[in-house]
């Protein structure tokens, strides 16, 4: 089936004509018999119907009736209907890459605006347009650091998601630079740790707030003793707590990345996602990425182009800055318009729920018997409850019970078998919070 | 156009939360709360609506016009491959549910998308496994260089210092494989677009780690001496990398795994028709063959005994996490939806109408524009404007002058190895019609540059803008609302 051919069989035969070969066939005669196909079996196609109807059943195949109290970077946040909405205009999303910038200034737009309200959001100078994720957004930090500092030691904080921490050593396992994982202390940064390791010889330092364990702080201290060794600091940062929480450039950061998820995209089982990156604004022109600049055209007018490009693999090749093409322009788009929606005030409200919402939750699950909520560390919308056995079997429990009670920490920290990261976003109702802590209560008993 | 945040009044709101229902109220501590709010914009629903409504009427895109971006394969996106993407069982699944203990139970529907996925790619290329998780075709380059350098170092080969890359190459080519730590050396194409042999057996020796080659090339040719090529890169023991972007010019017709290579990428977003949404998201599934299959990336998706799906961390010799989860889950159910759909004969034809529309277009264009190789093209073809340029009409004129006829234009000044450029990707999608019309305006551009070249330096003329400053863009530099246009230096 190909309803989306148009070519009629008479349409067929007037263009063979035109170039000269007998049938469809004539076309591949470059490829030589050796060189096709030994197998192409694949099954027979299906009409648009049956198609709906058999992913449709695949869809209903996944259990997202369950309540989510699971986070871990990743937030069920609700998102304003006017968002998709937008979003889902083919002159946005089946648009390309603005090369033509005449005929793409709605996208250009959109994502200086996109950058802007990055900007607002971290304090910081300068965004790019966006990248991958989270986590290659984190990679691609830690070497324009590098890059900039010329050194090749990093210090990483292990509050920083572990998931990042694989990837960034999955990139870098041949590189022959110095890796330095700090732990976790009291559910933060060991600062001890840290300034034992921070030398003349290192590149960055790489933190995160809130932490994966739930942890806020004020780094500022630490990016202070960054500096004064030469070195950078990188905060990974969760949009949404940026409502309340000082920001990393209020703390004195280089450069902020994280995971724009939050910012009003599903959350898909892990993608399409937004990595953002933001920085001071000397660092620009080391920076990874697309980047979209005000300028003026022929007539004066404001106008918006991709600027900078002589950094990127398009003009620089081997020595461009990153091999990145692309953005997460559609994702970019999507955050810039749920930021204008919920907006100043709104952003501001939506942090405040989350953070009561969490608080209520655990004031009630530190009342059940053999449940300790951690509270050494002020929190934001998640944190780490200890449980009297092993979270992965509490977890199993609650699905029955129609929640998704939290994730297991011990997935990632071995040891931590008993520990459970619970998430509590604005969406989650009192009662949806009581029934939870019931289910729990009953769970354990 | 005025931006969003100059259409903000103090104290307007475009989204109410609604008070919120539980009894605590909380406050962050003074020492680690934000001193002022982030000064998003304020304004009303409405306000937005209409602002990006205008926005977006001001971009080019495929369901509004002809898009014969070279290179790029801008097709129509089916609608209803949206629609499956944006079902709820997909768009509200938590991607940490699966690494749970027992998670499989959960998300049994989408494991099973990818599962399929995977298999179907590897059937269509004649690789043995695949990995859906690179989330963009130079992400799916970084991910085979990986491959490749994972291979070496298992076989304690450690002189293995070179990527060799053919001069028509797409640029995230050469910078894939310095990300991935190796020195590329760039081979000449020969007068038929193929790659120059003698220039590669002078290039190859103990230290080469192996190939990217594009094919068709971005010329728009199919290599003809691949059996070839593949015998030389082998006896090295380097690896043979195919950069899957012109895969729709081959799909049903040629499998990369059949003819020597070792590893490819493909865009789903070009070849499988996930919406490019403004310059991504993308996604670039990596396939290979038993000599790398070992060193893919984890989690890999299996089909247990039991039939049930499941997601398999196991691998020792994984070349680790290369994203935070399984790909670009949402255009990976695209891509399943419109297989699903068109089935093994639809692709075919998908192939032959692809080539037929580029090879159509390429002969009407023929008498006007030079063509940079005359034999039958696949699914793109390259022309130059240099009979243009020598009347004072540039590549870059002429995009401009279609752009006011309302068609988007051609790729220009790619590949960089073709002076004056233009390339042109009709897809199989866009009708007889439509591109007639398109021819039409090309000829008016080639008459137009004998007329009166003097009359392209205005254009466009229709357009909100015209010639953006792209020299002030990079002097001046203004990247946000915010911060005040300044110049920066180097570092």
């Amino acid at each position: 089936m190909n309803p989306y051919i148009t070519n009629t069989p008479l349409e067929v035969e007037q263009m063979l004509s035109v170039i000269g070969v007998k049938d469809l066939d004539g076309l591949f005669a470059d490829i030589k018999p050796a060189h096709r196909p030994r197998s192409f079996d694949l099954p027979q196609g299906l009409s648009e119907y049956e198609v709906v109807r058999r992913v449709t059943a695949l869809s209903l195949k996944n259990n997202v009736r369950v309540v989510p109290f699971i986070g871990g970077g990743y937030y069920d946040h609700y998102i304003p209907t006017a968002v998709p909405s937008l979003t889902s205009r083919g002159e946005f999303y089946t648009a390309y890459t603005p090369y033509q910038p005449e005929c793409a200034q709605g996208t250009l737009q959109a994502l200086f605006e996109y950058q802007s309200s990055m900007c607002a959001l971290t304090g910081m100078e300068v965004s790019n347009a966006s990248l991958y994720d989270g986590g290659t957004a984190l990679y691609e930090a830690m070497m324009m650091a590098i890059r900039i500092t010329g050194r090749h030691k990093v210090i990483m904080d292990g509050g920083v998601s572990p998931i990042y921490r694989k990837i960034l050593k999955t990139y870098t396992h041949h590189l022959s630079y110095q890796f330095e994982e700090t732990p976790v202390v009291h559910g933060g940064s060991s600062r001890d740790e840290i300034f034992r390791l921070l030398d003349r010889k290192t590149a960055v330092i790489i933190l995160q707030n809130p932490n994966f364990f739930g942890t806020i702080d004020d780094l500022t201290d630490i990016i202070e003793r960054a500096h004064q060794a030469g070195a950078l600091a990188i905060v990974s940062v969760y949009p949404i707590s940026l409502g309340l929480l000082k920001t990393p450039a209020e703390m004195g950061a280089d450069i902020v990345t994280g995971e724009g998820q939050s910012l009003g995209l599903p959350l898909n089982f892990g993608g399409p996602y937004l990595g953002f990156m933001c920085a001071r604004k000397k660092y620009i022109r080391k920076m990874p990425g697309r980047i979209v600049g005000e300028t003026v055209d022929s007539k004066g007018r404001r106008c918006f182009v991709n600027t900078l490009q002589a950094r990127e693999q398009h003009i620089r090749r081997e020595k461009a800055t990153s091999n990145i093409c692309t953005n997460v322009s559609l994702c970019a788009l999507q955050a810039a318009i749920f930021m204008a929606v919920v907006g100043k005030n709104g952003l501001k409200a939506m942090a405040q729920q989350n953070l009561d919402k969490a608080e209520y939750a655990k004031q009630l699950l530190s009342k059940i018997k053999g449940v300790e909520v951690k509270r050494t560390s002020p929190t934001f919308n998640e944190f780490t409850v200890h449980l009297p056995k092993d979270a992965s079997e509490v977890i199993s429990a609650m699905m029955a019970k129609g929640f998704a009670a939290g994730f297991a920490l011990g997935r990632y920290y071995p040891g931590m078998e008993r520990y459970l990261l619970v998430a509590v976003t604005e969406k989650r109702t009192k009662e949806e919070i009581d029934r939870y802590v019931k289910a729990l209560q009953e769970v354990l008993e | 156009m005025e931006l969003i945040f100059e259409k903000s009044i103090a104290g307007r709101k475009g989204f109410d939360f609604g008070p919120s229902d539980v009894p605590t109220h909380a406050k962050i501590p003074a020492n680690l709360a934000r001193r002022e709010d982030a000064p998003l914009p304020e304004v009303s629903e409405l306000d937005v609506v209409r602002h990006y409504t205008r926005l977006s009427q001001k971009n080019f895109s495929i369901d509004t016009h002809f898009y014969p971006l070279g290179s790029c394969t801008m097709k129509y996106n089916p609608k209803f491959t949206e629609a499956m993407a944006r079902l709820s069982g997909f768009t509200d699944l938590h991607p940490l549910l699966a690494q749970l203990a027992g998670g499989e139970q959960w998300t049994q529907g989408a494991l099973q998308i990818l599962y399929e996925l995977e298999q179907w790619m590897c059937e269509m290329t004649g690789f043995t496994n695949f990995t859906l998780q690179p989330l963009a075709g130079a992400h799916g380059e970084l991910t085979g260089i990986m491959l490749m350098a994972a291979y070496h170092k298992s076989k304690g080969n450690t002189k293995k210092k070179y990527v060799i890359i053919p001069d028509s190459a797409h640029g995230t080519n050469p910078a894939s494989a310095a990300v991935a730590g190796y020195e590329t050396i760039s081979i000449p194409s020969n007068k038929d677009g193929g790659m120059d042999i003698e220039a590669l057996k002078a290039a190859v020796n103990d230290e080469t780690a192996g190939l990217m080659m594009t094919v068709p090339s971005t010329y728009g040719v199919f290599e003809g001496n691949i059996s070839e090529i593949s015998k030389i890169i082998h006896a090295v023991d380097g690896i043979m990398y195919y950069d899957g972007a012109n895969l729709n010019a081959v799909l049903g017709r040629c499998r990369p795994g059949d003819v020597g290579f070792d590893v490819m990428h493909i865009n789903t977003h070009k070849t499988f028709t996930t919406p490019h949404g403004g310059g991504g998201p993308g996604s670039g599934p990596v396939g290979v063959n038993e000599k790398l299959a070992p060193f893919l990336p984890i989690s890999r998706v299996v089909k247990r005994k039991d039939g049930v799906y499941a997601l398999d961390y196991d691998h020792p010799n994984s070349i680790g996490y290369i994203a935070s989860f399984y790909g670009n889950f949402g255009l990976l159910v695209r891509a399943y939806a419109y297989l699903l759909m068109l089935g093994k004969q639809g692709l075919i034809d998908t192939t032959s109408h692809a080539v037929l529309n580029a090879n159509y277009i390429m002969r009407k264009l023929e008498p006007y524009y030079k063509i940079c190789f005359d034999r039958i093209c696949m699914h793109e073809s390259v022309f130059s404007a240099a009979n243009q340029a020598e009347r004072g009409v540039h590549a870059i004129d002429i995009a401009k002058f279609l752009i006011d006829q309302q068609i988007h234009p051609p790729t220009v000044y790619f590949p960089i190895s073709v002076p004056e450029a233009i390339m042109i990707e009709p897809t199989e999608t866009e009708s007889k019609q439509t591109m007639d019309h398109f021819i039409a305006k090309m000829i008016e551009a080639d008459e137009l540059s004998k007329s009166n070249p003097g009359a392209f330096k205005d254009l466009p003329r229709t357009m909100p803008v015209s010639r953006p400053d792209e020299v002030k863009a990079a002097r001046d530099i203004k990247t946000s609302f915010f911060t005040a246009a300044s110049p920066t230096d180097a570092i």
